[in-house]
């Protein structure tokens, strides 16, 4: 235990002061919002009129009758099932695609890393264009060869896949962040595997793989946590439909809140997502001390 | 005894060669690979660009056109003026220009405090900050919503400009990663001469990691130009909109006139600045996005 000097006094005074803002926002702009919209959670409020107290028929509602919710659910689950492992798959693809040495690398990279500058809503205008049933791109060339026309955005079975594989084009921040890793990778490593006879894929598997796995955990966590929220290209290019069949968790709480202005069901709806993600998180986190290996450092 | 000489070099050629083959077949493989992915990645921007410079027949001509003819560039003079594009731009500057300094100068400070002072208390509450990064924005969204139309914020750029000046979770980590490789020696040096903390930070650690501080405006930057749920709750006047919000209302009025050279190029627009900042800080900004992801 260190004795508190005036050093330490010191030292607290300015630790403090500098932090403050952050301290001012903490309290402001977290834990004001967090409270009240827990105390929310447990009225009926429509902003015209006082907030009502009703306990927990929001949170009975939600899990008891709410059919759409259920839907939500299955939607929101499936996205964060593929759409996380797909994102992270096709970022790892290319890191590792980017790390032979080659002509043009930082051309290719520019290439690869270029969809995840555009911002949403150009992106999904391009795409809308893109995938047109009409006129789109992909679509001219399905027909030109005599085969039934793709239905992107407006079939029920097509439409998150559709979301995916935008999410997956998008990936260029994980592919920097894997391309970073694997050049960290000490050439050593591999020097000794193969002088032990390991051959390429033995390489991989034990030296890439294991030494990676740090940067896999960050991303595996920030896109669990950005996969949950997951808004604007849904809202933009299908905003729930076909048939509530991309309607996802914050799409559905957006429009609670702002379309029917059912703010106390909104914001029970956004403390159980708030409590998915904490436990995804806490169980990713958990689970790490089993896969993730830290090296040397 | 000459002949099995012969036989192990011959045997050696062959096998020397066998190893360079597959060596160019691999080279050959990688190259297809790495094209093939490039053309599919750069596709839809391709073609974005392409139907920007369409004359209106060519845009809905099968099969699809890539060469246009005639090219029009005045279809981008022509959009921007349709739509009121200058006066979004400028809306999405007012709101963008005001966060980034509002960001930078917090989540400095506050990163400075957190990196270099040895306060009590500094860990559980570095472990919080980082902890509020998992909070999800809906949770703030309707609390924050109700509390600035109490205020009379709202259909004002305030909601999005005010919180800037007081730290965010992940501007605030990445800045700390960089002022821990600073040399303490640096501080204490100054110290002993009697500098301040404050001067310590203004005239010794910021001019040190300008490059962190180019990263962290950067992407304030570019999540601001790119921010859409923001500015679709807490704006109603279309006045106001910033470019994100506007573009989507100039999608209705583009679509049912069946001018997608239009909206093609207002999307080409609105992208061009994001590819021009990363073109020009490529190196920073790399750097920025692998240490919040490696030493994190």
């Amino acid at each position: 235990m260190k004795r508190w000097s005036r050093q330490t006094t010191r030292s607290a005074i300015n630790g403090y002061a500098f932090i403050s803002p952050w301290l001012v926002g903490l309290a402001l702009f977290t834990i004001y919002p967090i409270i009240a919209s827990l105390y929310y959670s447990f009225t009926r409020y429509d902003i015209v009129r006082e907030p009502r107290w009703i306990g927990l028929e929001n949170y009975v509602t939600l899990a008891t009758q709410d059919l759409i919710f259920r839907r939500v659910m299955g939607n929101t689950i499936y996205l964060v099932a593929v759409g996380v492992p797909a994102g992270i798959v096709v970022a790892y693809l290319l890191a590792l695609l980017l790390n032979n040495e080659m002509k043009l690398r930082p051309m290719f990279r520019t290439i690869f890393f270029l969809p995840a500058l555009v911002p949403a809503v150009a992106a999904a205008e391009v795409w809308r264009w893109v995938l047109n049933a009409q006129w789109g791109l992909i679509n001219a060339w399905v027909k030109a060869r005599g085969w039934p026309v793709i239905p992107f955005l407006s079939s029920e079975g097509w439409a998150k896949n559709t979301l995916i594989l935008i999410h997956c084009w998008a990936q260029g921040q994980a592919m920097m962040v894997f391309l970073a890793s694997l050049q960290d990778v000490p050439r050593s490593l591999y020097d000794a595997a193969e002088v032990d006879g390991a051959n390429r894929l033995q390489r991989f598997w034990y030296v890439t793989v294991p030494m990676t796995t740090p940067a896999m955990l960050f991303l595996v966590i920030t896109h669990l946590i950005g996969m949950f929220q997951y808004f604007t290209m849904g809202w933009l290019l299908t905003s729930g439909g076909p048939n509530f069949s991309t309607e996802f968790f914050s799409i559905y709480l957006y429009r609670n809140a702002f379309e029917y202005f059912k703010m106390g069901y909104a914001s029970a709806l956004s403390w159980v997502l708030f409590l998915i993600i904490m436990l995804f998180t806490v169980v990713t986190f958990r689970s790490s001390e089993r896969w993730v290996y830290y090296g040397g450092s | 005894m000459t002949n099995t000489a012969v036989a192990m070099t011959a045997e050696a050629l062959q096998a020397k060669r066998h190893a360079r083959l597959a060596r160019v077949a691999g080279r050959m493989l990688l190259y297809v690979t790495v094209i093939t992915l490039s053309f599919a990645f750069a596709l839809p921007l391709l073609w974005m660009f392409v139907t920007a410079l369409k004359d209106d027949p060519d845009v809905f001509r099968l099969p699809p056109v890539w060469i246009p003819r005639p090219i029009r560039w005045q279809n981008f003079a022509e959009a921007l003026t349709i739509i009121p594009f200058g006066m979004h731009l400028l809306n999405t500057l007012k709101i963008a220009v005001p966060v980034v300094i509002g960001t930078v100068l917090s989540c400095s400070l506050v990163a400075y405090g957190f990196a270099r002072i040895d306060f009590p208390g500094r860990t559980f509450l570095f472990f919080v900050c980082l902890a509020t990064m998992m909070l999800p924005f809906q949770v703030r969204m309707i609390p924050l919503y109700i509390r600035f139309s109490v205020m009379g914020w709202l259909n004002s750029y305030r909601p999005l400009i005010v919180p800037a000046f007081f730290g965010g979770a992940y501007p605030i980590f990445l800045l700390r990663q960089f002022f821990m490789t600073i040399p303490q020696e640096l501080s204490d040096a100054a110290r002993i001469d009697g500098c301040s903390e404050l001067m310590i930070f203004w005239r010794i650690v910021l001019p040190l990691a300008k490059p962190s501080l180019a990263v962290v405006g950067l992407f304030t930057f570019m999540g601001s130009w790119d921010n859409y749920l923001g500015p679709l709750i807490y704006l109603n006047d279309a006045k106001l909109y910033p470019l994100s919000v506007a573009l989507r209302g100039f999608q209705s009025e583009f679509w049912e006139e069946h001018l997608w050279q239009y909206m093609m190029a207002a999307s080409a627009t609105t992208i061009a600045p994001v590819i021009v900042i990363f073109y020009v800080a490529q190196r920073t900004l790399v750097e920025g996005i692998t240490v919040t992801g490696i030493k994190g």
